[in-house]
């Protein structure tokens, strides 16, 4: 059945499947607009990205000064969230972490999302025993629990916050890799991937150009809510004092120092906990909004 | 059924090898060499060398490897680096307080969760509902080590009801097993929600309000039967991230748990204390998922074949 | 002969207010059923006759869903008015209802004796060891071999036709004087069809209650009904005896179901088929619903609604062919040509 299809109507299978696309994409664009989830999801985002850029300009002090006879200061008009046990003004240090959790959350979702995607293509494109392979892998990267594995791979690499950007991002890889598998196997299938291979692509051509395009849409919605998770593991573990080191400004960090003076300065904690919070409620509304918007059946 | 569990079995008889694999071999990549952790430092290269010759290091890898399996089903984990007693008993003394406070956090997540995730079902879009489900939105974004110095801060510092730390008594259960419940219960209340929503629009449950019978009796003998099905699974794989989350609630409550002694270890470079507890923590897990998958087999046969 | 009408169904009006706009699903209906009679509701899908059974027991997803207008009368008592409270009582008891997929209609993890035997407690105040009793009666008796193995199953463990019969069972539990069936066999083997029609037929010679019986299968109508309502687009457009309907159809869309019949002893060169689609329950047109699909259609149709005419004794049409304005319209016609 496949070598009967005859080469105009081929071409004309992937023309409409492309029209097709780009009207699921306009759809997309306007249901996202209308997703208020997402939108204050995004703006969140947003403000975030701002501060990372203007922190500069915005922080009123150096974050890395130490004044001690400036430190443990409440919060007052000098300095807004008060000052930490060296004396360094926590807004400036805050202003200067939103960097560092950003970074650290995207380039660990990027680590995890390059490999598991490509994981997840191949083992759905070609099945059987490459799938197999595959798949048994990353049921064993499944099995260690939560930051687990995280944790055992910092112990090899030793604490930093890269390594820890490693960890979290190898954390990734079975996850987007299964969503992909999923979704490929069913693209693949599609009488349009038969037509294009009827016209002469190869299968980099078909996997690449015809397959990832249509299954984007789930990868996107996976990476919006693994950032939220991927910031919230990259603190956890600098605050278990595994990640950044100090005197960095990274929040877990931050908070770590801030533990040991819950009793006499608890603004200490409070701030990057807050700062932390809404970035991941972000992260969360946004990823939310997406897939209500890719996906009407999961809206209620 | 019976075919179902052993097929299952055999399923994890390769993770568990997987999971032995990626623990060795990440420890393979420390760097340093173990020999001279555990000699100390100064010590002369003879006794280093005599030390990597009773350790194996000289063999090649697979060897090594087999005779780390070897050791493990003998029941031996290895000799800590930091005081050379065996890693099992510390772990032994070490997990009991790890899966009770796995448990009251898993009591918390499933208790907490179902409630809230009900509530919202029974009048979607409500105020009830749109409250609760804006707390579990919180619940999931919160990072439960700030949530656990904030539940310190407010019920041990300033209104003193309970301990601030430690694992003595009861008390000292509550504040952690929220901690780490907390995230979980919220995504079991999301699940709970839009499982419940699916099967009240289910001719089922029509057929039960045509029956005549109460609301009360069609939302809590006929509907939720069939919405906490799927919500098993989430509760099983939630209390894989709990396991890991330990690692980090024994560290704000300084219980000295399972996780907290691997946090120690990874601090001293105690590298088979590290590998030891990372391997118990995952068998744990994986022999959880095996029961909550047989669970979902039982619960779930019936419509399997709808 | 009031006192044979067990329902009466006047003006009724469900409509769906969504974000699209109201969709009149039922638009203003009037029927009555009376004691062992059977009435059969006939019209494609989307014509409203399940959200018609749905009212009667006031099943609508609430919202979109609502009765705006209208009363359901049963002894004279208007369900519409009824409290929650008021209704439940009424349901699974007075008024049983057999939905159209006994795959789907059975909780699938209930047995089906608890399931049957639960709206006896409710209803009869039965013991639960009196109501388990006569649950695996009523399973007895619509004919399930081995009644008390198969009450304490669950629905997985029984066939799609056993499935119905326990459906049947469980609505008939508390011998209610209405039973409201809505396509209950369009899921079944036609022999299985067969079997549970006869059962119905059975039943309600020993029961005596009224049938509502929703169908889209005229064959079925045949079979079953004493008397048929015909349904196009939120209305009833003809409405008389299944003998008088079979012989002498009067609406033109009737006209064109029963044409559209392969007919056992007649030579038939094809099927006639109906032209056109249904309008949108959001956008109805001003005129006759079905005037775009009609062959007789004249501007009187486009510009006005016809109402509900009655022409013989017993026969009612909403068409305008029957009426004095028609015929008028036809003159006119003549003189302009």
């Amino acid at each position: 059945m496949t070598k009967s299809i005859a080469i105009e109507e081929a071409t004309e299978l992937v023309s409409i499947r492309r029209k097709l696309r780009k009207e699921k994409r306009q759809l997309f664009f306007r249901t996202i607009g209308q997703n208020k989830a997402a939108v204050v999801g995004g703006f969140i985002i947003l403000f975030y990205l701002s501060l990372t850029i203007l922190a500069p300009v915005l922080a009123p002090f150096d974050p890395f000064e130490i004044e001690l006879e400036d430190k443990l200061q409440g919060p007052s008009t000098e300095h807004w969230m008060g000052t930490d046990d060296k004396g360094r003004d926590i807004l400036s240090r805050i202003l200067y972490g939103s960097r560092l959790s950003l970074a650290v959350g995207f380039s660990s979702v990027l680590f995890g999302a390059f490999f598991g995607i490509l994981l997840g293509l191949i083992a759905g494109y070609y099945g059987k025993w490459v799938d197999t392979i595959i798949s048994r892998s990353l049921d064993v990267m499944l099995a260690f629990p939560g930051i687990l594995l995280a944790l055992a791979i910092i112990s090899a690499l030793g604490p930093s916050l890269i390594n820890v950007t490693i960890a979290v991002g190898v954390f990734s890889i079975p996850l987007f890799a299964r969503i992909v598998r999923g979704s490929t196997m069913e693209v693949k299938n599609l009488e349009y991937i038969d037509a294009i291979r009827t016209l002469g692509a190869n299968d980099f051509i078909i996997i690449f150009r015809h397959i990832f395009p249509n299954i984007l849409s789930p990868i996107i919605v996976q990476g919006s809510l693994r950032l939220a998770t991927a910031i919230l593991s990259a603190a956890g573990l600098s605050f278990l004092g595994l990640g950044a080191q100090p005197p960095s400004p990274e929040w877990g960090a931050m908070l770590s120092s801030g533990r040991d003076f819950l009793f006499t300065a608890p603004y200490m904690a409070i701030f990057p906990g807050i700062m932390i919070s809404v970035l991941v409620l972000g992260f969360n509304l946004f990823g939310d909004g997406l897939r209500d918007a890719l996906d009407p059946r999961m809206k209620k | 059924m019976l075919l179902f569990i052993l097929k299952r079995l055999a399923q994890v008889v390769p993770v568990i090898f997987g999971v032995t694999l990626v623990v060795f071999l990440i420890m393979q990549m420390v760097p340093g060499d173990p020999a001279i952790i555990m000699a100390g430092e100064g010590a002369s290269t003879e006794t280093v060398e005599q030390l990597r010759e009773d350790l194996g290091l000289n063999e090649p890898l697979h060897v090594q490897y087999f005779s780390y399996i070897g050791n493990i089903l003998q029941g031996s984990l290895g000799n800590s680096l930091k005081n050379n007693q065996p890693v099992l008993d510390e772990i032994l003394i070490r997990l009991p307080i790890t899966m009770e406070l796995a448990f009251f956090s898993i009591l918390i997540t499933i208790v907490l969760g179902l409630t809230a995730g009900i509530i919202s079902a029974v009048k979607p879009y409500s105020v009830s509902d749109i409250s609760v489900m804006v707390v579990a939105l919180l619940g999931i974004s919160l990072p439960s080590f700030w949530l656990g110095l904030l539940l310190m801060y407010t019920f041990s510092i300033k209104l003193q009801w309970l301990p601030v730390a430690g694992w003595d008594s009861f008390a000292h259960i509550i504040l952690p097993a929220i901690t780490l419940g907390a995230g979980g219960a919220a995504i079991v209340a999301r699940m709970t929600r839009s499982s419940m929503l699916e099967v009240i629009g289910q001719d089922y449950v029509r057929t039960a309000r045509a029956k005549g019978l109460k609301e009360h009796t069609i939302i809590y003998k006929h509907a939720l039967r069939n919405a906490l099905i799927p919500v098993i699974t989430v509760v099983g794989l939630q209390f894989g991230s709990l396991l890991g989350g330990t690692v980090i609630v024994e560290s704000v409550f300084a219980i000295n748990g399972l996780g907290r002694m691997i946090v120690d270890a990874i601090r001293t470079r105690d590298i088979p204390m590290v590998q030891g507890g990372v391997l118990v923590a995952s068998l744990v897990f994986v022999f959880v998922n095996l029961l909550v998958d047989v669970m979902y087999k039982v619960f779930n046969k019936r419509i399997d074949l709808n | 002969m009031k006192e044979d009408i067990l329902l009466e169904v006047k003006n009724l009006k469900t409509h769906f207010i969504t974000s699209k706009g109201t969709a009149k699903a039922v638009d203003g209906l009037d029927f009555v059923l009376k004691k062992g009679e059977t009435l059969g509701i006939v019209g494609e899908s989307g014509c409203g006759k399940s959200i018609t059974s749905l009212s009667i027991l006031r099943l609508i997803p609430s919202p979109p869903g609502k009765i705006v207008d209208g009363q359901i009368l049963l002894h004279g008592k208007d369900l519409v008015e009824m409290s929650d409270q008021e209704i439940r009582k009424i349901r699974g008891n007075q008024i049983s209802m057999i939905f159209q997929e006994p795959m789907t209609s059975l909780n699938p993890v209930i047995p089906v004796g608890e399931q049957i035997a639960e709206a006896l407690r409710l209803h009869q105040k039965l013991s639960r060891k009196q109501a388990w009793e006569k649950a695996v009666e009523m399973i007895r008796l619509v004919g399930i071999p081995a009644p008390e193995k198969r009450a304490k199953q669950e629905p997985y463990q029984l066939s799609g036709g056993m499935r119905q019969r326990v459906m049947i069972a469980m609505a008939l539990a508390c011998t209610p004087e209405v039973l409201i069936a809505d396509e209950p066999t369009t899921a079944l083997d036609v022999t299985i069809q067969a079997q549970i029609l006869e059962l119905m037929k059975d039943l309600q010679r020993k029961i005596g209650m009224g049938i509502i019986f929703i169908t889209h299968d005229l064959g079925v109508v045949a079979e079953m009904c004493d008397k048929v309502a015909v349904m196009y687009a939120g209305q009833i457009v003809e409405y008389q005896t299944t003998a008088n309907l079979f012989k002498t159809p009067l609406h033109p869309y009737t006209q064109g179901l029963i044409g559209s019949l392969p007919k056992l002893y007649e030579d038939q060169e094809e099927l006639q088929i109906i032209e056109g689609t249904v309008p949108s329950p959001y956008d109805y047109p001003t005129g006759c619903r079905f005037a775009d699909r009609c062959p007789f259609v004249q501007d009187l149709c486009r510009n006005q609604q016809p109402e509900i005419i009655h022409v013989e004794d017993s026969q009612q049409v909403r068409c305008w062919k029957y009426t004095d304005q028609w015929k008028e319209e036809l003159v006119k016609e003549e003189v302009i040509l």
